[in-house]
């Protein structure tokens, strides 16, 4: 950049350039190879007609019948969804809703009547969606520690900054420390079936199996502690919005309890976006040709411990079968439908105009 | 204006270093002179040391904005309340960036630093405690006394105290100085030039006091204070650093100024960076992307307050404010500083570097280039500088010196008209073998001649033929050296005389020696001796010179040569019909671009003689108006001559120019010739190479003197070019074919150097601009150095085009160092123009080469490369923006931190650079032979503001697209087990993974060349990204450190679901399909010539190669004098007062001894040697290289040894 014009060497290569013979001239002739003459053997497309027009005539063919069978697979998979928020004066929630206070030893519980017209046949799976829940404010996804979750003890003890101001609960740490932590999931969903003679029938949920296997093994892992979990967290305090310490989420599991509890697991992994939903619980099929679900009145009983109406959030419960690709999902194959039309359509108006204005002859009009 | 002006002024003054101190050097006193401490003689270029360089190197670095602005971010980000990116996802990028900028600049500095050792470490010979001893060059000291032999470089400014020569004199080389090749002479004072030996130099101890160090290379004033005497010193007894001694067996010298002091290398100063006019466009660009950037943090600030205020105090309950965090403002201030940081990558770190880098790559093509090799020379193309190739791409004028650029400056004799007979072959078909002149045993065997019938006609003893070449052997002004016996060796005063005299030579009329009265001649191997009576010397305005000589038979006779239209004047009528003749064939060697003379000889009546020759005496010792009266005289003398013929010199161009010049037309190049030389002859140089042509519809020629004439001429010129140009222009509209805008009017400006400095004047400089414009040719001739950097600076000025300057002498310096590119013809006259230049390389027709091939290339490249640079970093940055609708506007990134860290320097860096570098759109002989496709450069079509635009909305599409294909997906999606996976982890890496693609796929697009290093690059760079995914979301990485990898098994749970998959296809088609389409539709309809080009490059790579015929440049020819003549007044004196007359010559036969003692006659014999080019060179060296040795052949010291 800031090079003097004098050059010493350049000097003397001057004078041996003006004296000496060619020998030394004949080294600086450059190689003749492909890549420092730019000859590189080289492939070299063109958009004509001839690859482009049949690109998205291709497109079109391929688009269309996926988004057809997207579709179709997913207007085949039954899903049932109710807002158990209780915001209307009608809704069975709405006192729990309305009276709900953070330090109350009496949960509140409220029942919600509901009928399924058709049944669900194979698994069907159990969530509970929230919305306007911002899951994904910066704040908030970086409010945890995974050492601590982890299972390392050092950071058990001593938290991570991130998880400021859920950190230390007085001089003890919190554990499972941080924003996502404290604001756990604790409804408590039970679903009940009311059969034609109105007897109610408790419908088996399935709480293992219900977050990522490696989140489940390798991401969380509970503190060493001889397998007593009480003492493992001894030095620990509970996050402050929890009703329990960690080890008592679910005592009659020990592979379900403390920091590999599903259901926190679940919950740690934060959603993208502010409306998401969640898997609960899964109701196993039954063996023999009776639906999972068959068609008829339910009970939902609910356990009504976490807040959203502050912040104008919602509580879903959803129960929904699954397909090849996933739950119920009308995006994809609409959008791969229209994709699909558009690629082909293009394709014929390009064809159409190529065809139109196509008077072109290659050569003749080059200037040499 | 005013201004401006100013800036012209102050040019030359910049030289003048205002220090009003003085320096005393003592020889031989170390303890005085080290009062002084004055420099030592090593030099250092390099910057650095080990301990330095990092300081050093990091401070320069950061004074870069770029840099600068990184460090900044970093610091930023060392806020945890601000920081919305860990600190390694900048600081990654910038060590990346500074290393491999360090590591450039240490090699570069090391090779410094070696040359520096290198020329610190030679050996000179110092003269220590009374014996001669080898010291380095560095340890040369201010006042040592030190001896140089020949051909040495001189180590120091120094003093010449003594030479082995008489008179203390002594030869020096200055080419790396100021680029002349002529030696030159340096003489001691006659006090110090006996002290050669080594007692007396011991004793020596004169004191100088001199002006300080400065930069003026002729220019020294001093004072030697010796034994009480005081003795002024001058330039002419300074040997400056740098020169070579030549042609001296020894001399001994006293160091006055030592390494840095001395003038040479006060004479580098640093060069001025030149930068493109991509590079200013980039900087303004970068500039609107901070603003842009600012605007986008702003609106997501407001957002953010916004949504705090009504949102986010609700959800308090969940996530409490910070307990700094006063209010939702507050809050949304810190949040635009966040933003700052995520969204910084819309201006990429790595753009500067991969600039550096593709710029750096190209110009290794070109030094790389075989066709830019010229193997007579040893000498490839070289380009000095490494930050203007795509600037080479955009050339709209070329300024080009003639002598040494656009010519050999090697004068051939062509063809010539003897009494109505026309000889000599026609230069194009040269066919026909050459003459064999094997009964001359005095002849010059590099002479050609392709036409056997004049040989014959010599043996036939024709007496016109015999009288023409006695004429030219006679009519001269040349000097003749015969080292022994046969060799002969000229030296003329001009090429052409050479050219003329070694002719005659070959035909059998030998110049052989003369004295200040007489010339002897061998003619037909019969020596006659001629007394010279008199040389009627040439001078600008007579166009002619004559010589009366007597010959042995007693005749008086004037033979005279000269400018046709002038001889023709002042013929004996009866030479009418011959003139008749001849005048054809002078328009016949006009039309093919040859100088011509016309011969005419007299016979003189002794009486008449007598009586002219008494008034020439007198009017010679006359003092008022002597210049006048001789040429009364001359004029009355030449009058009634009988015409001999005509001679037909060939100035050689260089290879190939007409052809170079013809293609760099077509491609809308305006070439202007700013030469050093004479109208006539600079005008049949513009002939020869084609820029003018006599079918042009008007060449003006602008030589007035007084501001007033230049004016008037100027004006009619415009208006006459204007009014014709109108009409023809508006024809040209109606058909809007590209060939008729070639046939619309042309014409051609010739402009003098008077005239020029007129011109100049602010008041008429617009005019010049407008009327030199408007023609299709414009030379300059009769123009200093000066002049030349202004012509060029008052284009660069006004047209905002990018312009290139060429030439090879050290009076182009300043032109070169003015316009935009400056190239250097390597290997002609010394190294000043290429040490200069930007670009150099041994031949002008490269010229075609490095700007149609490398320069169209380089900037296509380039353009390409940028355009799609900050399509990328748009489409990866933006997505933070649509993200932050929807997270509250918390500056949540997207993506994994590693992902960012990485996209830029790993995941996408190695495509975009390969097609940087390798991709072409059109191949190189198709480049060349469509000049056309030049043009878009030129008009600065393939990147400019809309460009930048049109990639900036197509990169926020792809990002708003990348986001919200998966937004409407993802919600409700879920895994084949059932378990939701909506989560932002699977988010993040389902648009990554889309992202990397679709910029893959846009780049495959974008490529037009596909190289094996681009197939390479493009898959490797897929799979890296898969293959750093997986290792970063690895269950070994977490296992580590759990907290900076909390990604652990997103990518194989996101990866094995086919969902995720159609996503990411989704988004790949919709995101390329509408480019795809415009360009598809571009392409079809409105084909550009480079797509016709391409197509049919194709279609013939299928036929196979074809034979690329180039049309021959033929010209038609009028009647026109095509006289030029490359002489100077004022020899003709010389020789007849005999003051250059060397013993050697006078007895060209005597001993060896006496001869070899030759070289210590005058310095007119050295200014004689350089302005001699062709027969200079002894017949011995013939075999070797004679062109690249030029002047100094005679002299060199072997040669002379071997008699």
């Amino acid at each position: 950049m800031m090079a003097s014009s004098y050059n010493a060497k350049e000097e003397d290569g001057h004078h041996s350039g003006a004296s000496s013979g060619t020998g030394v001239s004949k080294n600086k002739k450059p190689d003749n190879t492909a890549f420092k003459q730019q000859r590189l053997p080289a492939w070299q497309p063109i958009l004509t007609a001839g690859s482009v027009l049949p690109a998205f005539f291709v497109i079109g063919l391929i688009f269309i019948p996926i988004g057809i069978g997207l579709y179709v697979t997913s207007n085949n998979i039954k899903e049932f969804e109710i807002d158990y928020t209780g915001v209307s004066s009608d809704s069975p929630c709405y006192n729990c809703a309305k009276n709900f206070t953070w330090n109350t030893t009496e949960p509140c519980v409220c029942t919600v009547n509901f009928t399924l017209h058709q049944p669900f046949e194979s698994n069907v799976f159990m969530y509970y969606g929230l919305s306007n829940f911002y899951q994904n404010h910066r704040r908030y996804v970086k409010s945890r520690d995974d050492r601590q979750l982890n299972g390392d003890l050092s950071a058990l003890t001593d938290p991570s900054k991130e998880c400021e101001p859920y950190r230390k609960s007085g001089d003890v740490s919190i554990a499972p420390c941080g924003a996502i932590a404290n604001s756990l999931f604790n409804d408590t969903l039970v679903l009940y079936y009311v059969d034609s003679n109105n007897s109610i029938s408790e419908i088996p949920l399935v709480k293992k199996g219900i977050a990522w296997w490696t989140d489940k093994h390798v991401k969380f892992r509970n503190p060493a502690g001889n397998g007593n979990l009480t003492l493992a967290f001894k030095d620990t305090a509970k996050p402050v919005n929890w009703a329990k310490p960690v080890y008592e989420l679910d005592p009659l599991d020990p592979e379900n309890n403390g920091f590999i509890n599903e259901d926190f697991i679940v919950w740690m992994r934060t959603a993208a976006l502010p409306t998401f939903r969640k898997l609960y619980r899964i109701i196993q099929k039954k063996s023999g040709a009776t639906p999972t679900l068959p068609n008829g009145n339910y009970m939902l009983n609910i356990t009504y411990n976490y807040p959203v109406l502050s912040f104008d959030g919602r509580k879903r419960l959803i129960l929904s079968t699954i397909s090849w690709m996933g739950g119920k999902n009308p995006f994809l194959g609409i959008a791969y439908i229209t994709v699909g039309s558009i690629c082909f359509c293009l394709g014929v108006v390009l064809l159409i105009i190529h065809h139109k204005y196509d008077n072109r002859n290659t050569s003749a009009d080059i200037p040499s | 204006d005013f201004k401006r002006k100013e800036n012209i002024d102050k040019w030359p003054k910049s030289h003048i270093d205002v220090k009003f101190k003085e320096r005393r050097v003592k020889a031989n006193a170390w303890d005085y002179n080290d009062r002084f401490s004055y420099a030592d003689n090593r030099i250092k270029t390099s910057k650095y040391n080990i301990f330095t360089f990092l300081p050093i190197n990091l401070f320069e670095q950061f004074q870069r904005v770029a840099n600068a602005y990184f460090s900044v971010l970093l610091i930023l980000q060392l806020i945890p309340e601000i920081s919305s990116l860990s600190w390694f996802t900048t600081i990654v990028p910038l060590v990346f960036v500074l290393v491999i900028t360090a590591v450039k600049d240490a090699t570069d500095d090391y090779f410094r630093y070696k040359s520096d050792q290198q020329v610190n470490n030679r050996q000179s010979q110092v003269l220590i405690r009374g014996s001669l001893q080898n010291e380095k060059w560095m340890n040369v000291r201010v006042g040592d006394i030190i001896k140089l032999e020949n051909n040495q470089f001189v180590a120091a400014d120094i003093l010449l105290l003594c030479s082995s020569e008489p008179y203390g004199l002594c030869y020096v080389e200055t080419a790396e100085l100021d680029g002349e090749t002529n030696l030159k002479v340096r003489q001691a004072l006659t006090v110090t030039s006996d002290l050669g030996d080594i007692s007396k130099l011991m004793d020596f101890d004169g004191e100088v006091i001199c002006e300080p160090p400065n930069n003026k290379l002729d220019r020294f004033t001093g004072t030697l204070y010796w034994k009480g005497n005081k003795y002024p010193l001058d330039n002419e007894k300074m040997l400056l650093r740098g020169c070579v001694l030549r042609n001296t067996e020894w001399c001994f010298g006293m160091v006055i100024f030592a390494g840095s002091q001395t003038k040479l290398m006060q004479n580098c100063g640093r060069t001025k960076l030149k930068r493109t006019s991509i590079d200013k466009l980039m900087n303004t660009l970068v500039l609107w992307i901070f603003a842009f950037l600012i605007c986008m943090g702003v609106v997501l600030a407001i957002g953010h307050t916004i949504w705090e205020t009504y949102v986010g105090t609700n959800f308090r309950v969940f996530l409490p404010w910070d307990t700094f965090q006063i209010s939702a403002v507050f809050s949304g201030f810190l949040t635009f500083w966040s933003y700052i940081i995520i969204l910084n990558t819309v201006v990429p770190i790595s753009l500067y570097v991969s600039v550096e880098v593709l710029r750096l790559g190209h110009s290794y093509f070109i030094n790389w280039d075989r066709k830019m090799y010229h193997s007579p020379m040893g000498t490839a193309a070289e380009a000095r500088t490494t930050t203007l190739n795509e600037e080479l791409g955009q050339v709209e004028f070329i300024f080009s010196d003639k002598t040494g650029t656009l010519t050999q400056n090697i004068m051939v004799f062509s063809k010539c008209s003897i009494n109505g007979q026309m000889y000599g072959m026609d230069r194009l078909k040269k066919k026909t073998a050459c003459v064999d002149f094997s009964f001359n045993p005095l002849c010059d065997r590099r002479f050609k001649f392709f036409d056997s019938s004049l040989v014959e006609a010599i043996k036939m003893e024709d007496p016109a033929v015999q009288e023409f070449f006695r004429l030219l052997a006679l009519c001269h002004t040349v000097m003749p050296e015969e080292k022994s016996e046969g060799n002969l060796v000229y030296q003329a005063q001009s090429p052409d005389e050479g050219a003329l005299v070694t002719a005659a030579r070959n035909f059998g009329f030998v110049f052989r020696a003369r004295t200040p009265e007489t010339v002897t001649l061998c003619e037909m191997g019969r020596t006659v001796t001629y007394q010279l009576l008199a040389i009627l010397d040439f001078n600008n305005v007579r166009k002619r010179m004559s010589v009366i000589v007597r010959s042995p038979e007693g005749q008086i006779k004037l033979y005279s040569k000269g400018a046709d239209t002038i001889i023709f004047e002042r013929l004996d009528p009866s030479s009418e019909n011959l003139m008749y003749t001849t005048s054809e064939h002078l328009s016949e060697f006009a039309g093919e671009g040859l100088r011509t003379l016309a011969l005419a000889y007299k016979d003189l009546d002794e009486d008449y003689f007598k009586v002219w020759m008494k008034r020439l005496l007198f009017a010679s010792t006359v003092i008022e108006n002597r210049e006048d009266q001789l040429a009364v005289l001359y004029d009355e003398i030449e009058l009634g001559m009988k015409l001999l013929g005509a001679t037909a010199i060939e100035d050689k161009l260089q290879e190939g120019v007409p052809e170079t010049i013809a293609c760099l037309n077509l491609a809308d190049i305006k070439i202007w010739v700013l030469t050093g030389d004479k109208l006539e002859t600079a005008m049949n140089i513009g002939y020869s190479c084609n820029m003018l042509r006599d079918d042009m519809n008007e060449v003006f020629v602008i030589s007035g003197h007084s501001l007033q004439d230049v004016a008037k001429e100027h004006i009619l010129g415009l208006s006459r070019v204007s009014s014709a140009g109108h009409v023809e222009k508006t024809d040209a509209f109606a058909d809007d074919s590209v060939f008729e805008e070639a046939i619309i009017a042309e014409y051609a400006l010739v402009i003098n150097g008077h005239s020029l400095a007129h011109v100049l004047e602010p008041q008429l400089e617009h005019i010049l601009l407008d009327l030199a414009c408007l023609c299709k040719t414009v030379i300059c001739c009769r123009v200093t150095p000066m002049q030349k950097a202004q012509v060029v600076e008052l284009v660069k000025r006004h047209k905002r085009a990018v312009t290139l300057a060429i030439g090879d002498g050290a009076n182009d310096v300043s032109m070169i160092k003015t316009a935009h590119i400056g190239v250097g013809i390597s290997g002609q006259e010394g190294m000043q123009a290429v040490l200069a230049s930007d670009y150099s390389f041994a031949q002008f027709r490269y010229l075609q080469r490095l700007l149609l091939v490398h320069g169209r290339w380089s900037y296509f490249r380039m353009c390409n490369f940028l355009g799609y640079f900050f399509y990328k970093n748009f489409a990866f940055t933006l997505v933070h923006f649509w993200y932050g609708f929807f997270c509250g506007f918390s500056a949540q990134t997207v993506y994994d931190q590693w992902f960012i860290t990485l996209f830029n320097i790993v995941y996408t860096s190695l495509p975009v650079l390969a097609m940087g570098l390798f991709d072409q759109d059109v191949n190189d002989q198709n480049s060349l032979r469509y000049p056309s496709l030049y043009k878009p450069g030129q008009q600065n079509l393939l990147f400019n503001k809309r460009q930048f635009f049109l990639c900036t909305l197509q990169g926020m599409a792809t990002s708003f697209l990348l986001f919200f294909i998966p937004y409407g997906a993802f919600p409700l999606m879920v895994k084949e087990d059932g378990s939701p996976f909506s989560d932002q982890q699977a988010f993040a890496v389902t648009i990554a993974t889309s992202l990397v693609i679709v910029v893959s796929v846009q780049i495959g697009l974008d490529t037009h060349y596909w190289t094996a290093v681009n197939h390479l690059f493009i898959w490797g760079s897929l799979m890296v990204y898969f293959a750093i995914l997986f290792a970063m979301q690895s269950d070994g990485l977490f296992g580590i450190f759990p907290s900076s990898f909390p990604f652990i098994g997103t990518a194989r749970n996101c990866l094995s679901e086919k969902s995720v998959w159609l996503v990411v296809l989704l988004t790949t088609v919709v995101c390329v399909m509408p480019g795809l389409v415009v360009r598809f539709l571009r392409v079809d309809l409105f084909p550009t010539l480079t797509d016709k080009v391409r197509r049919l490059q194709q279609s013939r790579k299928k036929q196979g190669p074809q034979e690329q015929n180039l049309r021959r440049v033929r010209r038609t020819s009028s009647r026109r004098s095509a006289y030029a003549f490359s002489h100077q007044q004022g020899f003709g004196e010389l020789i007849t007062s005999g003051k250059n007359i060397r013993r050697s010559t006078v007895s060209s036969l005597c001993s060896p001894e006496r001869i070899a003692q030759s070289h210590s006659s005058s310095w007119i014999e050295n200014m004689l040697k350089r302005k001699n080019e062709v027969s200079c060179a002894s017949p011995e060296s013939e075999g070797g290289a004679p062109k690249s040795v030029k002047g100094t052949v005679c002299m060199d010291p072997t040669d002379q040894a071997q008699f």
